[in-house]
């Protein structure tokens, strides 16, 4: 096989500004952080300007990509560099999230019983003698004194309540457009354009249910249940798992609508040739598996 | 390649741009290569000099020099800033410069991302920097940033800190994943794994490293900043979270990161212990699978550094054993090592002085580790001198002393011109007695008991303090003759042939020296 030239950008003006837009983005942020509950408003344009600015090399970055590969500049094995690229940058989210997990299994497992005086480390328990461990945790050791105590929790309330629970219908919501979106993927692969654009369609608005959905339980466990990430350590664990994810759900669904937008107004992806869209798919299912596990460890179990 | 045809190189398809544009916009993995070394030397400096004030003030029993409020500023500054800012950005800068050539590639796979994970740093450490300017003055909590002394009662500069790891790690990660996917995409045909250089093999696995434990690092600060801003629990008991948690999440991280520093190294001696014994290297795959073992031994040891924390017995025994295997593999690597060189033609030039160094001292760095990894005696060792020494031991004549060597022994492929090998041996002598004068007698302070992290230290510790500090004055001044002599080889030297070195083996040194600004535009066959 004849060799294809490996495509080298000469000099490239966007990597420099994206580094730029991250400095203020991160200024930004720390500043605005530092001076919440106070009149200040610099660290709120740095940010914004940071995110403008960030926003505006992205698009540029990825239409530049995109003109290079319609140009035929990519030859077979630079198209494997995306390919492996994508595969490690959803390996390192992977661990992101391992992370939080293991923070929850810590203080499941560990932190809690042996604050409430149950195992080898329940003398931990002399600090507040009154704590009896229990999960949902629905008294913070210290019994509210810093914190403030949920009424409710959002674990499964039984198979009596089933179908008026909500995560029930967001893991189905986000289960079924995963199918959707493979749908989708069949479709292109088999040439059928306008199928593939209604099942990549079906997915971006089952992607805008699920979050409108999860915006509904934030909702009712602020106002509701007085469970917020005030709440101790039920409350820290379940906002942050859920939010990280509800999070990358956002940023998945936007890569498909984009995705969407590019096959039916630029007729982009051909059955053989359509990596864009791949990745964005791969990085649906991840965000769909990461929700599995989220069902089960922090609603069901 | 000679330097008059070099500077008449106007042509842009194959030579740089001009330019201080050249330098933001390139997308050349020799250029990135060049930049993220000579940050990194920089940061090498601000965080030695940082050292310098921490032995100044540890010079003689009393408070000297600084506040203690500035020392413990300056203790966690330097720690951040030589992990972070010289060793990692130095080990990255190399795989730059070489992963390509080795493999036979055109350059890194993902050149634009290249750029962007370089230029990151300098921001990075911007904003760390600027937090010693900031009210409350800059993170003092040490570099392993333990709750709650980085959540509760941390200066609001924690803030700063927090985003200033945060881009770090994505310049990392994108670092990262960019050199696994020029190994795993762009090796000649022919170059079979089995068959890639060591060097490329270390890096691989590094790299694998970085993008499975950086994400925890983000995860751990995350949770900080939740924790200090937005009302989260993770890290405080009363809430029902743990202050131990973050030190799991911490080191969870930590651990393979000790590894990410010195596992290139490894690389870096394998290829020159061999090139000087005029020997291939002994036992190629036996090094591959040490390193192998040796990685994911990283993930599962974690907790030996918080053997005192109060853990369940059955977690100390299993942290205590799982960190003691890890002696296997590495003596495996020691003893190729020792076996490459065994009836070899050594000759001593200056990389393979800084090589053997690294052998011997880094084993001795290993053999404290290994008396650190016994939980019982650790009780005794836990937060003294004696483990400031061990990871100095692994860390300046382990991980920066193999840098050196690599820049010793590149150097002439880099720029066309060989070292003063006078002024390279003078270096190394130096660097040799000054490091041991420095760390060595840390050991014998730490474990008559001088606990690490304070200004101020009891009077019977006086002695052995103050030849510490001549021996980092000592240190920190050879190195000032290292930027002499790189500044003085960039500038002009005996000309240095394609190979270099006798017995130096491998495809960088099959191109001249210095290499066209692109190599391998189309891949040599590899038999």
């Amino acid at each position: 096989m004849e060799y294809q030239k490996y495509y080298v950008p000469e000099q490239s003006k966007f990597p420099i500004f994206a580094a730029t837009s991250m400095f203020l983005l991160v200024m930004g942020a720390a500043s605005t952080i530092n001076s919440l509950g106070t009149e200040s408003n610099t660290g709120k344009y740095i940010l914004w300007s940071g995110l403008a600015a960030m926003a505006t090399t992205l698009f540029f970055w990825f239409k530049k990509v995109i003109q290079e590969h319609l140009a035929g500049l990519d030859s077979a094995q630079l198209k494997k560099s995306f390919v492996f690229g994508m595969a490690w940058f959803i390996f390192s989210e992977v661990m992101f999230f391992a992370a939080f997990f293991g923070a929850l299994f810590y203080v499941r497992s560990f932190a809690v019983p042996w604050l409430g005086g149950e195992g080898e480390k329940g003398l931990a328990n002399m600090l507040w003698p009154d704590f009896e461990s229990s999960w949902p945790l629905m008294s913070t050791p210290d019994d509210g004194a810093a914190y403030t105590l949920p009424e409710k929790n959002l674990s499964f309330p039984g198979f009596s309540h089933l179908l008026t629970w909500l995560p029930l219908w967001n893991t189905i919501v986000l289960l079924s457009s995963s199918v959707t979106v493979h749908f989708a993927h069949l479709a292109l692969k088999a040439g059928n354009k306008s199928t593939f654009n209604l099942w990549l369609g079906v997915t971006v608005l089952l992607a805008l249910t699920f979050v409108g959905l999860q915006a509904a339980e934030y909702y009712e466990a602020y106002a509701h249940y007085g469970l917020t990430l005030n709440s101790g350590i039920y409350g820290s664990t379940f906002f942050m798992l859920t939010g990280f994810h509800g999070f990358h759900v956002m940023l998945g669904g936007f890569m498909l609508a984009v995705m969407l937008i590019r096959s039916i107004f630029y007729n982009h992806f051909e059955p053989e040739d359509h990596f864009g869209f791949e990745a964005a798919s791969w990085y649906w299912h991840f965000v769909d598996v990461v929700w599995v596990m989220l069902f089960l460890f922090v609603y069901i179990l | 390649m000679s330097a008059v045809i070099e500077s008449h190189d106007h042509d842009h398809h194959h030579g740089p741009a001009k330019g201080l544009t050249r330098w933001l916009f390139t997308t050349n993995h020799k250029d990135i290569g060049t930049l993220y070394l000579w940050f990194s030397f920089l940061m090498f400096l601000v965080g030695g000099a940082m050292a310098m004030v921490i032995r100044a003030e540890l010079f003689q029993p009393g408070m000297q020099i600084v506040q203690p409020e500035f020392y413990n500023q300056m203790l966690t500054l330097h720690g951040l800033i030589m992990i972070f800012g010289a060793v990692m950005p130095a080990f990255v800068g190399l795989a730059n410069w070489l992963v390509p050539m080795m493999v036979g590639a055109p350059d890194m796979a993902l050149p634009r991302m290249n750029n962007l994970s370089f230029w990151i740093l300098p921001f990075a450490f911007f904003v760390l920097l600027s937090s010693l300017f900031m009210e409350g003055g800059a993170p003092n909590f040490g570099w392993t940033f333990y709750a709650p002394l980085s959540t509760t009662y941390a200066p609001p500069s924690v803030t700063f800190f927090i985003f200033s790891v945060h881009i770090m790690g994505a310049s990392s990660i994108m670092g990262a994943i960019n050199v696994i996917v020029t190994i795993m995409n762009m090796r000649a045909p022919g170059m079979t794994l089995m068959k890639m250089p060591l060097f490329v093999w270390s890096w691989l696995i590094t790299a694998y490293l970085l993008i499975a434990v950086m994400p925890v690092l983000a995860g751990a600060v995350t949770m900080m900043l939740m924790d200090i801003h937005f009302g989260t629990s993770f890290f405080n008991a009363a809430g029902g979270g743990d202050p131990v948690l973050f030190q799991h999440v911490f080191w969870f991280f930590g651990h393979p990161e000790v590894y990410i520093m010195i596992l290139p190294a490894f690389g870096i001696t394998s290829h020159i212990i061999s090139t000087f014994s005029r020997k291939p290297l002994f036992g190629y795959s036996s090094m591959v699978w040490a390193m192998a073992s040796i990685a994911i031994l990283s993930f599962v040891v974690w907790a030996h550094h918080m053997f005192t924390v109060g853990m369940p017995l059955a977690a100390e025994l299993f942290f205590m054993w799982a960190t003691m295997l890890i002696a296997v593999p590495t003596g495996v690597k020691v003893f190729n090592w020792v076996a490459t060189m065994f009836k070899g033609s050594i000759t001593y030039e200056t990389p393979m002085l800084f090589a053997i160094a690294f052998v011997v001292l880094f084993t001795i760095g290993g053999f404290s580790g290994l008396m650190l990894a016994i939980t019982p005696a650790d009780f005794q060792y836990h937060d003294t001198y004696f483990v400031v020494a061990h990871f100095h031991y692994v860390l300046v004549p382990g991980a920066i002393f193999s840098i050196m060597a690599a820049v010793y022994y590149w150097i002439p492929k880099w720029t066309g011109n060989m070292y003063d090998e006078r002024l390279g041996r003078l270096h190394f002598w130096l660097s040799f007695v000054s490091v041991n004068v420095t760390f060595f007698p840390q050991h014998w302070i730490g474990l008559a008991g001088m606990p690490r992290r304070y200004p101020d230290y009891a009077l019977q510790f006086a002695d052995w303090n103050m030849v510490s500090t001549a021996g980092a004055f000592a240190f920190g001044l050879s190195q000032i003759l290292f930027l002499f002599i790189v500044l003085k080889t960039v500038r002009g030297g005996k000309k240095a042939t394609s190979q270099v070195w006798e017995g130096a083996e491998g495809l960088e040194w099959t191109v001249d020296s210095p290499p066209a600004y692109h190599t391998f535009t189309t891949p040599p066959k590899v038999s």
